[in-house]
């Protein structure tokens, strides 16, 4: 026993199952000699933070692959190279965001103060914001009346799409027998998603200009002009995930007795619910930023107005689009370019809000697993 | 609280295609009936006409007569719900609501239905479901999990008390056990050993030995060939099915000489 535990162990045989391997650091050896080569290259031709980034990582891609290829062999340099371009498309496609990000932070987060938030353009003119320059104080006026009319417009706007959209899909998904009509309203839905928000915008205005008389502009006309964008998407959203509710869940479900709307009611939708959810935020999400439907559908004010069905009404988006094009004071367009940069940040804070929402909606209602 | 099923000339049918054909049956109240036969016989087919849930795919239909206790389940003016709420079914793959504890699928059958019921009620109605499928003393602590949580063999019980939990007259059980393992097939066969005395029992198997160990009597289905109709081949009483049939076609199969 003691002889055995003594004796010196074996020299460690080679696996004869490995091959040759490159050592861990090899990738990020290629990755730093890529950067120092892409720096060079795009030196040569005008040096610029994106021809670097683009040329570093081509080189990066198929460096990646020859070291690969020379060291560990053909099988493993194609794994490679697929790896590192998914890799490189990936950061790519995350740059401009980030960007967008930081840049919209950086200008915007000066103007976030409490008069941005809390009072409106009422009573702002050009010379307010001529003494604000002048003095140097604080700007004043702020973006409240956008934020009530962002936030009033786009809850109607759901209130009107979420039932139309979900009932549709319903309809689509779990009663139509692929006769006519559901291949109409499916033809229908997809021609909806194409359409142009100008367009949108224009409907909305147009039918309402019909019964109430021409240019009538409220926050509802807006609210039905955003639906015609949002239905398509809810519709769209919904349908692929009742399409996804296994048929053995309504089948238990028939052969317990239950009527087919309780089954749809009770069964079907809320196993899908989480994709739902996650789905009618996105959906809202993508018409919260909407300028150009509201500028023809609501209006454009400097005043709150909390009435929908009456006055027009301001949103973000038009608001940083007003403040932009025509600064309160032509002059000294800084406290415009503040404010329509700070409305801007809090429109991105309110989507990121809506996306964080989405996943704690999908989380509460996520089918449970786990004992 | 058991009906008899008497069939009458069934004839079951995919869009156009007669998937059975001409089927006469008999079944008793409290017994147990086995169909075996060949894969695509039609077996799962005609088990699903007699509580009228092969309506639900799009296109198939029924002629004939299914009568439970002499009325007929396919009569101009029946309701397939209260059919199925008088005929419950098991399924060969088990399916608890992803949505719903252990005890909601359970009670799925009464909260589906938006029946009011009392709390104690309801306590007993789970402790007396889950007892029936011999699955109470494994969950009885943990009623207020998923029943995704649960082992397939578990999950199978599951659903076969959340079955009888409606007091149905009648259980279908379309191959219950083909996902399982040989112990909780087992605890199954015993469970259809103990249902019988209430209920009605139909249950599809491709096992011999399950067909001969649960049931009373065995029906035999074949079919001539690919597109052509399932047939009911023969029909009698189990030991004789086994070991004495008339039809040489249900000799052959029962004793693995099939093809
Ligand atoms: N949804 C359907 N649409 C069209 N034909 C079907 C459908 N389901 C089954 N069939 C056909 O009906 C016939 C009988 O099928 P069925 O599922 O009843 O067979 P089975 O005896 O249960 O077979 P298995 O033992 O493999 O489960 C087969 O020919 C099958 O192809
Ligand atoms: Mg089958």
């Amino acid at each position: 026993m003691s002889k055995l535990l003594t004796d010196a162990p074996a020299p460690a045989k080679r696996n004869t199952l490995t091959k040759n391997q490159l050592p861990g650091w090899a990738i990020w050896a290629v990755a730093a000699g890529s950067l120092i080569l892409g720096a060079a290259v795009s030196s040569l031709i005008g040096f610029s933070l994106v021809s670097w980034a683009l040329i570093s990582a081509v080189i990066f891609v198929i460096a990646g692959y020859v070291v690969t290829l020379s060291v560990e062999g053909a099988r493993k340099a194609k794994d490679r190279f697929a790896t590192n371009l998914i890799f490189a498309t990936f950061i790519i496609a995350v740059v401009p965001l980030i960007s967008v990000i930081w840049t919209v932070l950086q200008n915007g987060i000066a103007g976030l103060s409490y008069n941005l938030v809390f009072t409106s353009m009422n009573g702002m003119t050009g010379m307010v914001d001529n003494e604000t320059v002048a003095n140097g104080t604080e700007v004043l006026g702020g973006a409240y009346h956008g934020i009530i009319g962002t936030l009033l417009i786009t809850m109607w706007a759901t209130i009107i799409s979420v039932p139309i959209g979900l009932l549709t899909a319903v309809y689509l998904v779990e009663y139509s027998k692929g006769g006519a009509l559901s291949r109409g309203i499916t033809f229908f839905v997809d021609v909806m998603t194409g359409i142009p928000s100008i367009v949108a915008g224009l409907f909305a205005a147009a039918l309402f200009g019909l019964i109430f008389g021409p240019s009538t502009r409220t926050g509802f006309v807006a609210a039905v002009a955003l639906s015609v964008l949002m239905i398509p998407v809810v519709v769209r959203s919904t349908e692929e995930m009742l399409k996804i509710v296994p048929n053995e869940l309504r089948e238990a479900s028939y052969a317990l007795g239950v009527r087919k709307w309780r089954t749809v009611l009770k069964v079907v939708v809320p196993t899908a619910i989480s994709g739902i959810a996650s789905g009618v935020t996105l959906a809202i999400a993508r018409i919260i930023g909407e300028t150009a439907p509201l500028l023809v559908t609501a209006g454009f004010v400097n005043s709150i107005n909390w009435n929908v069905f009456g006055g027009w009404m301001t949103t973000l988006p038009t608001y940083i689009y007003r403040q932009l094009m025509n600064p309160t004071s032509p002059t000294n367009v800084e406290p415009s370019m503040q404010r329509a940069w700070a409305a801007a940040l809090i429109l991105i804070i309110f989507v990121m809000l809506l996306n964080l929402f989405a996943r704690l909606i999908a989380r509460i209602f996520a089918p449970k697993t786990g004992r | 609280m058991s009906k008899r099923i008497d069939v009458k000339d069934l004839n079951v049918y995919y869009g156009n295609f007669r998937a059975v054909e001409g089927v006469n049956i008999n079944i008793d109240a409290r017994s147990v009936t086995a169909f075996i036969g060949p894969s695509g016989c039609g077996k799962s087919t005609f088990l699903r006409t007699l509580n009228r849930m092969h309506e639900v795919l799009p296109g198939a239909r029924v002629e004939g007569e299914v009568l439970l206790d002499g009325d007929n389940l396919y009569g101009s003016g029946v309701d397939p719900v209260t059919v199925r709420s008088q005929i419950g079914m098991v399924f060969q793959r088990p399916n608890p609501f992803p949505t719903m504890s252990i005890r909601d699928n359970v009670l799925a059958g009464v909260k589906l239905n938006n029946k009011r019921m009392s709390k104690s009620d309801a306590d007993a109605l789970v402790e007396k479901s889950l007892t029936g499928a011999n699955l109470w003393n494994e969950v009885k602590d943990r009623l207020a999990k998923p029943g995704s949580g649960l082992s397939g063999g578990q999950q199978q019980r599951l659903c076969i008390a959340r079955a009888i939990a409606v007091s149905p007259q009648v259980i279908l059980m379309d191959e219950p056990c083909s996902a399982l393992d040989p112990i909780s097939t087992l605890a199954i066969e015993d469970l259809i050993e103990e249902l019988k005395t209430q209920y009605t029992v139909v249950i599809v198997t491709h096992n011999m030995q399950q067909a001969a160990r649960v049931s009373d009597k065995t029906a035999f289905f074949n079919i001539a060939g690919t597109g052509k109709p399932g047939k009911l081949i023969e029909y009698g009483d189990t030991p004789t099915i086994f070991s004495n049939p008339t039809e040489k076609a249900t000799e052959d199969y029962v004793s693995g000489r099939f093809g």
